[in-house]
């Protein structure tokens, strides 16, 4: 490959990936990009994959086969720990907040894998996103209430400084004003902060409408794709994801 | 009374050594779950190095007993912490993603293999070394009794405190001792964070393996006879410190410790010195019946 000067318009690139869990092949063959600057959402249903599919991209577990490459550089056998540093940041399903440390600790450990220089600025930036957290920054996470974790699980993420954040499913469990908030701080991110987000969600209705397109993931495998309003106007995306409403 | 205060001094001292070794035990446990049956051999080989390290500085002249000390402390912590990171990268890590039984088997083996490899190595009999710090300060004098406190019984004490607050510092406040604590709640978020979990189990083996050390050094000078088998009694004890403190809780450690000494004293001083560690096993049954996560263990881990 020549040098490009320019980032490539594909930040991320998830080309024929395949990832078992012992004998289960959990994904088949997927063939996802994220480009700069986007929010890209993954919706499907229960067991489908998504979180399999967030889970490879951070190597673990790594995919069997194919291809991952962030920004040009190929991830695909990198350690986790050494992804964090790249630039990509999850927070996870279930949220996996440290229950027994303080608000502020998890906040420090989301800047684990960053320059101590930051930390103040990014802090100042997280907490205006979320100024619940700073209020209980002493506070041990584990006494938070679902919406403040979720809370708590995007700031930390945020800590890293990721040109890419991965969100799975940031709305469970959450009442819906909680997650208009959640969603509105999704955007800001994406708009203010410029960074990419891929997004899972079961809640496909409001997902689809933040972001710029979608895939939907069936039984490990891509289904279908196309910008989120696009896809909201299909029938079949109709029945299956947004039955009874939103 | 005063046989009583003297008894005090003693297990206090006894105690501190105790402290030290479990919260090798505690950490290993803290952070992987699993009880580290080589940590005493590990405590034993410290113990040889330090014996061995004193006799080649008599035998170079270096008499000056301060600088003796703390060079033999530094270079027993090193070489203890290589022994400590090698245990845990040949026997534990290679098994890490197997059944839960297999390192704690392995972990058996290992310590049978020092134990071995030492008497192999320096022979079975006990060794002796010359007293090095001697004399001490004489507390109350009756015309019964003396309660005395040696300056080795102070270093022993002050010595473990120090440590003790260094360690807990590393523990609550820098950015080492939150990885470690990230590692025990969630190692897999952790890693999603950057933190080489790994690297930071290794690390928790040296820490441990470095406070064995110290507690080894100390051990030599206030009982001045070792031998092969030594790990396997300080280890269990230490190991019973661990339990009855609360597995995992490191204040909990060093209590256990400090219980598990004035146990073992005052039982040798007041009844029989023969059934010293049964006394010492038998509260240990008791306190885990009526609290089974020990003193100061957490009750359990909320679910979120
Ligand atoms: N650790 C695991 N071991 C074995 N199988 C697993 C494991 N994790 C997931 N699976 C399987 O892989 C498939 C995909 O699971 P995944 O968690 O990725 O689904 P998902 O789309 O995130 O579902 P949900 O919407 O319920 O979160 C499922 O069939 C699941 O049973
Ligand atoms: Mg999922």
């Amino acid at each position: 490959m020549s040098n490009m000067p320019n980032p490539p318009a594909t930040m991320l690139s998830i080309s024929g990936v395949h990832t078992y869990y012992g004998n289960i092949e959990a994904l088949k063959g997927i063939d996802v990009e994220v480009n700069h600057g986007e929010i890209v959402t993954l919706i499907g249903a229960n067991g489908a994959g998504k979180t399999t599919l967030l889970m490879t991209v951070c190597g673990t577990p790594q995919a069997a086969r194919g291809h991952i490459t962030f920004e040009g550089k190929d991830i695909t056998r990198m350690p986790t720990h050494e992804i964090v540093t790249k630039g990509i940041a999850q927070s996870p399903e279930g949220r996996r907040i440290f229950p027994g440390m303080t608000v502020f600790e998890n906040i420090q450990m989301g800047a684990m894998s960053c320059d101590p220089e930051y930390f103040d600025q990014d802090y100042a930036r997280v907490t205006e996103l979320f100024p619940i957290l700073k209020e209980r920054q002493n506070q041990r996470a584990g006494t938070l209430s679902g919406g403040e974790q979720q809370m708590l699980a995007i700031g930390r993420a945020m800590m890293s400084r990721p040109r890419l954040l991965l969100l799975d499913e940031p709305s469970l469990g959450l009442a819906p004003l909680i997650v208009k908030q959640i969603f509105e701080v999704i955007a800001e991110i994406n708009q203010t902060d410029h960074v990419t987000v891929m997004l899972v969600e079961q809640n496909a209705y409001h997902a689809l409408k933040l972001a710029h397109r979608g895939y939907v993931l069936v039984n490990g495998k891509i289904a279908m794709s196309g910008p989120g309003n696009e896809l909201l106007e299909r029938p079949e995306i109709r029945a299956a994801y947004l039955e009874g409403g939103r | 009374m005063e046989y009583f205060i003297q008894q005090l001094i003693n297990g206090v001292t006894l105690g501190s050594i105790y402290g030290l070794i479990a919260i090798g035990y505690t950490m290993v446990y803290g952070i992987i779950g699993m009880i580290n049956f080589a940590h005493g051999d590990v405590f034993m080989i410290g113990a040889f190095i330090s014996l061995i390290m004193f006799l080649v500085l008599g035998l170079i002249g270096i008499t000056w007993i301060p600088f003796a000390i703390l060079l033999v402390l530094i270079v027993t912590m090193i070489l203890t912490s290589v022994y400590g990171w090698t245990v845990e990268r040949l026997a534990y890590r290679p098994l890490r993603k197997s059944f839960r039984l297999a390192p704690l088997i392995s972990a058996i083996g290992m310590s049978i293999f020092l134990q071995n490899y030492v008497q192999l190595l320096q022979g079975a009999r006990v060794k002796p070394i010359q007293p090095i710090v001697e004399g001490g300060i004489t507390l109350i004098q009756s015309d019964t009794f003396v309660v005395t406190i040696s300056y080795l019984q102070i270093i022993i004490v002050l010595a473990t405190f120090l440590l003790m607050s260094i360690f807990a510092y590393i523990i609550s406040s820098t950015s080492l001792g939150r990885s470690q604590r990230a590692c025990e709640q969630d190692q897999l978020m952790a890693s999603l964070l950057g933190i080489n979990v790994d690297r930071t189990i290794s690390l928790t083996f040296v820490m441990g393996a470095a406070l064995a050390a110290v507690a080894s050094v100390l051990f030599v000078l206030y009982y001045g006879v070792i031998d092969f088998y030594i790990g396997f009694h300080a280890g269990i004890k230490a190991f019973t410190a661990a339990v009855l403190g609360g597995i995992g809780s490191l204040p909990g450690a060093m209590l256990g410790g400090l219980l598990i000494g004035l146990i073992e004293t005052f039982w040798s001083a007041y009844f029989s010195i023969e059934y010293k560690d049964v006394a010492a096993f038998s509260i240990l049954v008791l306190v885990l019946i009526f609290r089974p996560t020990g003193l100061l263990g957490k009750p359990e881990i909320e679910k979120v």
